[in-house]
């Protein structure tokens, strides 16, 4: 109970200081400009995507210059060789980035190649033509990978070292964790998975809840970004959940998927190439599950803050408010769903691999 | 879909994939395994120590039982060494009455005996000291009698008639 007082005020400073930051953007850019609509939708677009530089916020001044407050990050390229620059020469995307004589403009969120000009063909389609080279920059998501990644390491190693030191009792901030390690051990890989194999998955599995989990939080921070929002994560993620499932399943497994056992002969035609692509859209549920989720839970939370200075009035700004402010508690729920929903799928997967049967006719 | 597409930054991926990774491999060797080490052990200390409590309550409630047991034998070890310990005094007693009997009978006999054979010695002193007596007296009254003829004389008159007279 205490602990669930005590969150409280950090919550709700946290949606403040969200509001604020959003709210300063919106507010001075809606202003001057007519329309209103289209730049907070590029606002919300804008922020569910990565980011080469570290944006904390950003405001008209006085002048109707726009100020930028954050730090740039390093753009790392590989272009026929490796190219390592600041992100401040984009400019806040705005202008060309000239290196070694190459020219790079930034498009949506990706980098492209161009020409001195920063010139970029499209298709038919409006969809640029000009080359992408590899772009393996230390982005917006990538730096709160690092910093997720430390927290983690930091978190559970402490926790774990805690173990020999006070005779088998866990210690410090870790210690609030160890009931969740036991619960992902107990509730989601002995049940899944069985007690024979369980073990080998354990490292991913908790890892894989931890980390999405902690980057849904911070999703909802205002400083920290939407990471699990981003398809090349998820995708990350559900990828090595199949390549685990792949590689560590037994032979039962292939079996049901080439040649299920207790059906006719025509029919197991039929069924192989279904339970093939089955393997396939197992993991691929997995990373749409994720990447909807928190994508849509940033696009209604920062809509329906947005939508308080469309009303622009004391009822409809503060009905607003509220409804915002229930959305981010519903949001926090959701971060820790989607975490779990995720392991336990893996877990439920890895478990289909490692499955036993000595059934042969029950089927 | 082709939005998504879109969207996917290959570069994201791969450092995310390869960031992951090595969190998994790092974490797996600093926290998830001793975590999951001290768990397990922990559960299994308690798994233990439970058995054990219920081992040694058995025991205890065996050891309450032999105990029990113990007394009861002791305490009728006891009741028949008392028992034995009574039965034998009473037999000393009865054989030291029996034989203080039989000593007592016998030295009643012994001096019963010793009273017959004194009673009898003495009855024969005294027969012979009355022999003696009277012989001595005898022996005066014959000398007194002698020493003038004519007693003398009477007397053996008076004894060979007597003597003549019983042996008829």
């Amino acid at each position: 109970m205490r602990r669930k007082i005590s969150l409280k005020p950090i919550t709700l400073l946290l949606l403040l200081t969200a509001f604020v930051s959003f709210g300063q953007d919106a507010h001075h850019n809606d202003e001057p400009k007519p329309d209103g609509k289209a730049e907070r939708k590029a606002y919300i677009q804008h922020h569910l995507k990565d980011s080469h530089d570290f944006g904390i916020a950003s405001y008209t001044n006085a002048s109707g210059e726009k100020k930028h407050i954050g730090f740039p990050l390093p753009v790392i390229l590989w272009d026929g060789g490796l190219k390592i620059f600041s992100s401040s020469k984009f400019h806040h995307e705005k202008t060309v980035a000239a290196v070694d004589g190459n020219f790079y403009k930034i498009y949506h969120g990706m980098i492209y190649k161009t020409d001195a000009v920063g010139t970029i063909n499209y298709d038919d389609a409006h969809h640029p033509t000009n080359v992408k080279p590899l772009d393996l920059s230390i982005t917006k998501s990538v730096v709160m990978i690092i910093v997720t990644a430390l927290l983690m390491f930091l978190l559970f190693g402490s926790l774990g070292k805690s173990y020999g030191k006070n005779g088998g009792i866990a210690k410090g901030a870790g210690r609030f964790f160890e009931p969740i390690i036991l619960y992902i051990r107990d509730d989601i890989a002995i049940p899944n998975i069985g007690k024979k194999h369980y073990k080998k998955y354990m490292s991913f599995l908790l890892t894989v809840f931890f980390f999405v989990w902690f980057l849904n939080i911070f999703g909802l921070t205002p400083l920290g970004v939407n990471v699990t929002g981003n398809i090349a994560i998820t995708f990350s993620l559900a990828i090595l959940t199949y390549l685990i499932t792949t590689f560590t399943a037994k032979k039962d497994y292939w079996k049901h998927i080439f040649w299920m056992p207790g059906v006719p002969a025509p029919m197991k035609i039929i069924l192989a190439p279904i339970e093939l692509l089955g393997t396939i859209i197992k993991p691929f549920s997995l990373l749409i599950r994720l990447y909807a989720n928190m994508q849509a839970g940033h696009i209604v939370l920062m809509s329906l803050i947005a939508l308080m200075y469309l009303f622009n009035s004391i009822v409809g700004s503060s009905l607003s408010f509220f409804l915002s402010f229930a959305i981010s508690l519903i949001e926090v729920l959701v971060a820790l769903l989607q975490a779990y929903i995720f392991t336990m799928l893996s877990a439920l997967y890895f478990g289909m691999a490692v499955e036993e049967h000595d059934h042969e006719e029950a089927h | 879909m082709e939005k998504l597409l879109g969207e996917f930054s290959l570069g994201l991926f791969i450092i995310q994939t390869v960031l992951f990774v090595l969190l998994v491999l790092l974490l797996k060797k600093f926290a998830w395994k001793p975590i999951l080490t001290a768990i397990n052990d922990r559960e299994e200390g308690i798994i233990n120590a439970l058995d054990s409590a219920e081992k040694a309550k058995l025991e205890m409630e065996n050891l309450q039982a032999d105990n029990q047991k113990l007394l009861k034998e002791a305490r009728t070890e006891r009741e028949s060494m008392l028992k034995e310990a009574r039965d034998i005094k009473n037999k000393m007693i009865e054989d030291a009455k029996s034989e203080a009997q039989e000593q007592a009978n016998k030295l009643i006999q012994q001096a019963q005996a010793a009273i017959e054979s004194e009673k009898k010695a003495a009855m024969a002193e005294l027969k012979n000291h009355v022999a003696g007596l009277s012989l001595d007296i005898a022996e005066k009254v014959v000398r007194g009698e002698l020493s003038n003829k004519d007693k003398q004389l009477e007397l053996i008159e008076t004894m060979l008639g007597e003597k003549s007279l019983t042996e008829v």
